[in-house]
């Protein structure tokens, strides 16, 4: 270990935050699980959802449910403003340069296949290649893979190192004029890791290479600016967001989107329609087909303005405490291992035991009223760089604390205890 | 610790986990399945070397939680020298006591009794019947990997 030893104790706790005060806000935390007090460390599966972002989806169908963009009565003005404040709230988040440039989805799943079927197929051809990373979800790896299998294109993958972080010089090497686009997360899932992603664009544009970046797992954790940023796409998900399931954004620069054919077809999506022709809508309604998920995008405009509230720097600060006084306090019992050891990290800490399955790890956890997520995370190749079949993985948020990571490692020693 | 979790992870459930009892590739093997759960990893193979209708001999590979080791071990134990039937049929007796399923008391199943403990942990009840799965389509000569999804 490079860093100078601390005892978890000796790591400055932040003091700005008011973690007590945040965690009322979330009335599913103060529960018991087997007769003990839910400790929720699944953060990168899903969060969980503060009380206005529930009471804004009961609000909502409570008082202003209609369709949207349709009618001309006061209940459909009144949804089309309110779902339509969120996609500014939206662009304001990600500090995207136009709402246009905002298009709601039913999440990042769904953003990248949206971009793989539309971008994709208009600009991947036969013999051109799509490069990827090691440290990708599956959601970043099979829509990609359809695409290269329908048009004979070839999926390249950058490698990572032993501490879970990408070569950046062998992921320069993949780019070259057949690489089409590049797709890459932000911060990986299964290991935590945050990618240079702002080097990486820069490195594709040099070659006149867009970029999509998934965000799914960054965007709770880190500020995103997608200008800074310069990415061409950037998708997420409402309900790693502490939002609603169901709702997600794909944001994507005007030009490339204006130059798109459309994904899906339907209502909402077209200007006029003939049997002879149909003129797409204008952007970004070009992209979204049929009804939307009006309550869950409220409720997304009300889990983004909560964060705003609490502020995404103090989030940040307040989760990277948590993951380094975690890693000091898993890391130091014997039979531990940290799968992941990036030196740009957030969030996630997987670990794996001596000889005990991840999967008896988090059953015996969970008796103990620890959530965690065991398994490959959807993330099979990474599983397979480390040469492990699974990993446990504790995932921080928002509302976590010491406390909760103090339970976490006596329940660690309650597994090695109970499995002998 | 708690009862439910006690019963799951009795001792020779731990044991057999740790030093699973046939573990090994059988080259007399005439049948053979693989066991695969998508959702946590867990793979295994089965070998079965089946002569007069009745399983002479039985090993498997792989790897897995404890639970589905220690079954897989144990389910090698109690089927080698049985008949075709009476491993079908033990399929069927093991399966309806981890599911807790009515008459599934295991009192016929003599060691493999001690997975009645499973019933209560129902995410867990995969682990249980992965090599039993794969025991099955070894015996029907399927030729695709198991999947428990």
């Amino acid at each position: 270990m490079s860093t100078v030893a601390k005892t978890p104790h000796e790591i400055q706790p932040v003091r700005a935050f008011d973690v007590q005060k945040v965690r009322r806000d979330f009335p599913i935390l103060h529960q018991k699980v087997h007769g003990k007090p839910l400790v929720y460390l699944d953060n990168a599966a899903t969060t969980q959802k503060p009380l206005p972002v529930i009471e804004a989806i009961e609000h909502y169908y409570r008082h202003d449910n209609s369709n949207i963009h349709r009618g001309v009565h006061t209940l459909s003005e009144r949804a089309t403003e309110h779902y339509e404040n969120v996609r500014e709230a939206a662009r304001k988040f990600l500090n995207a340069a136009s709402t246009k440039e905002v298009i709601f989805v039913r999440g990042t799943t769904e953003a990248i296949n949206l971009v793989a079927q539309s971008y994709g197929r208009k600009n991947v051809g036969s013999g051109d290649e799509v490069v990827i990373t090691a440290m990708e979800h599956h959601s970043n790896i099979v829509p990609w893979q359809l695409l290269c299998e329908e048009k004979g294109a070839k999926l390249r993958v950058a490698p990572i190192n032993d501490r879970g972080e990408l070569l950046l010089e062998e992921f320069e090497k993949l780019l070259n004029p057949k690489t089409k686009i590049v797709a890459i997360a932000h911060l990986s899932n299964a290991l935590g890791t945050i990618n240079p992603v702002r080097e990486m664009i820069r490195m594709a544009h040099a070659h006149n290479i867009p970029v999509l970046v998934d965000g799914a797992q960054a965007a709770p954790r880190l500020q995103v600016d997608v200008q800074a940023l310069d990415c061409d796409f950037y998708a997420l998900s409402s309900h790693k967001l502490y939002g609603p399931t169901g709702i997600g954004i794909l944001y994507g620069k005007t030009k490339l989107l204006e130059a798109m054919p459309p994904w899906q077809g339907g209502g909402d999506m077209i200007a006029s329609v003939t049997f002879e022709k149909t003129v797409y809508n204008r952007l970004p309604y070009k992209f979204e087909a049929g009804t939307p998920n009006i309550a869950d995008t409220i409720g997304l405009g009300a889990a983004i303005e909560y964060l705003n509230h609490l502020g995404l720097d103090e989030i940040e600060r307040h989760e990277a405490d948590l993951l380094a006084y975690a890693t000091k306090s898993v890391e130091s019992i014997p039979g531990v291992r940290v799968v992941g050891t990036a030196r740009e990290k957030a969030g996630v800490l997987s670990f794996v035991m001596d000889e005990i399955h991840p999967h008896d790890i988090g059953t015996i956890l969970d008796s103990e009223g620890i959530a965690i997520r065991t398994g490959h995370h959807c993330a099979q190749p990474v599983m397979q760089r480390f040469n492990i079949p699974a990993t446990a993985r504790a995932s921080f948020g928002l509302y976590n604390t010491r406390e909760e990571i103090d339970t976490l490692v006596a329940g660690i020693h309650k597994v090695q205890e109970v499995m002998g | 610790m708690s009862e439910q979790l006690r019963e799951l992870y009795q001792e020779v459930i731990l044991e057999h986990s740790k030093k699973p009892r046939n573990f090994r590739v059988l080259e007399t093997a005439n049948h053979q399945a693989e066991g695969y759960n998508p959702l946590c990893g867990d793979h295994f193979t089965i070998y079965l070397d089946v002569k007069d209708g009745a399983i002479s001999d039985i090993g498997f590979q792989g790897s897995g939680c404890a639970i589905s080791k220690a079954s897989a071990s144990m389910m090698t134990q109690m089927l080698k020298g049985r008949t075709t039937q009476e491993a079908e049929d033990t399929f069927t007796k093991f399966h309806d006591l981890v599911t807790g399923h009515a008459g599934g008391d295991g009192q016929d199943l003599g060691k493999l009794a001690v997975f009645a403990g499973v019933s209560e942990f129902p995410l867990r009840v995969k682990c249980a019947t992965l090599a039993w799965h794969a025991l099955r389509a070894a015996l029907r000569g399927e030729q695709q990997a198991i999947s428990t999804e």
